[in-house]
């Protein structure tokens, strides 16, 4: 019984340091992608604030906002992603990015979103 | 490769006979100076490290994208097309409590070239892509300007966001369309917007999918602009 605890006290602590080697290091691939698409528009801080915002009529997403971020469930940012704003609802000035990268690469960002909002998937 | 077997053989060729073929010494211009930069064929790997290291937008389909008397004049006098150079992600950086800029410094001028080898070098880079089957002829269906046009480009689709249709307005990721109308052919513009990574692998411009009545309409819209740039 013992035993039993330990073996999942230490997959647990395997999980968990998995979890935060991640969230010290984003995978290189999805920072690429990241700096390539998303910093047009949501800046070099992430923050809403990309080159393109400036003369914007709707303020690209703020992805350092914990609270925001933190209340999209995955699936929406996602489909944010995937399908653009008019997907979810939102301004058509997030266009769609299928056809420019694939949904595991969408995954990706969603993952990296997470990091950099400092939030976790719901 | 046979492109550059071709080019090379034409630049041999030139040296033997005579300096007087100026077809001969755009090619030579083209092997010796513009290959640093750009590719003059289709590259082997449209892979996205290639997009993120190259040094000068793709020229091997220069021949279906460029109206020649725009190429000749801006070759002479080279004005920025892109103001984060040939990669924005490569010269933005954060500036406090706004928007994110352009480092310049980050961005080299093009070389300038003489009346006669602009000359030159646009006739041998008219001939690129001609015969690749990227760009439709007659894609461009000659819509009459549109009043909903302008529209779409500023607004309802976002095309404003990331290009200038006028100077000192608009984004800044795309190039300046404002001098479009003279820069662009208008079939390549239509098939650009239908796919902009069969010319560009891995692009940063989205696939968009605009059904063909749009896509005809902003075609139409960016020919008719033409403000100042290279005369």
């Amino acid at each position: 019984m013992k035993t039993r605890t330990t073996q999942w006290l230490l997959l647990l602590a395997a999980v968990l340091g998995q979890g935060l080697a991640q969230a010290e290091e984003p995978p290189a691939h999805a920072l690429k992608l990241y700096n390539l698409y998303c910093v047009q528009c949501h800046g070099v801080n992430r923050d809403g604030n990309g080159i393109n915002s400036r003369d914007m009529a709707v303020k690209p997403r703020d992805h350092t906002d914990s609270k925001a971020m933190g209340d999209t469930p995955d699936d929406v940012l996602f489909k944010a992603i995937k399908g653009g704003g008019l997907a979810v609802g939102k301004s058509v000035l997030m266009p769609k990015w299928e056809g420019v990268i694939n949904d595991d690469e969408i995954k990706e960002m969603v993952a990296y979103l997470r990091f950099v909002s400092k939030t976790t998937s719901k | 490769m046979k492109l550059k077997t071709n080019l090379l053989a034409g630049a041999l060729v030139l040296s033997a006979v005579s300096t007087v073929a100026h077809a001969g010494a755009g090619a030579d211009i083209v092997q010796n100076q513009c290959v640093a930069c750009h590719a003059v064929a289709k590259p082997g790997t449209g892979d996205l490290d290639r997009l993120l290291t190259r040094k000068g937008p793709d020229l091997y389909y220069a021949g279906v994208k460029f109206n020649k008397d725009w190429l000749v004049a801006w070759l002479q006098n080279p004005t920025t097309l892109r103001q984060g150079g040939v990669l924005y992600a490569r010269a933005v950086k954060p500036a406090p409590g706004g928007a994110d800029t352009i480092d310049a410094s980050l961005v080299p001028p093009h070389l300038k070239l003489s009346a006669e080898d602009a000359v030159a070098v646009a006739d041998v880079l008219m001939g690129y892509g001609v015969n690749d089957g990227l760009v439709e002829k007659g894609a461009f269906k000659q819509a009459p300007p549109n009043a909903m046009a302008a529209l779409l480009f500023n607004k309802l689709r976002g095309c404003a966001s990331c290009h200038s249709g006028k100077p000192g307005a608009g984004g800044a990721s795309g190039p300046e369309l404002y001098t479009s109308g003279a820069r662009l052919q208008a079939d390549f513009v239509v098939e650009y917007i239908r796919n902009p990574q069969k010319f560009d692998p891995h692009v940063w411009m989205p696939k968009l999918d605009l059904n063909e009545a749009d896509v005809q309409k902003l075609a139409g819209y960016l020919q008719t602009l033409k403000t100042g740039g290279a005369k």
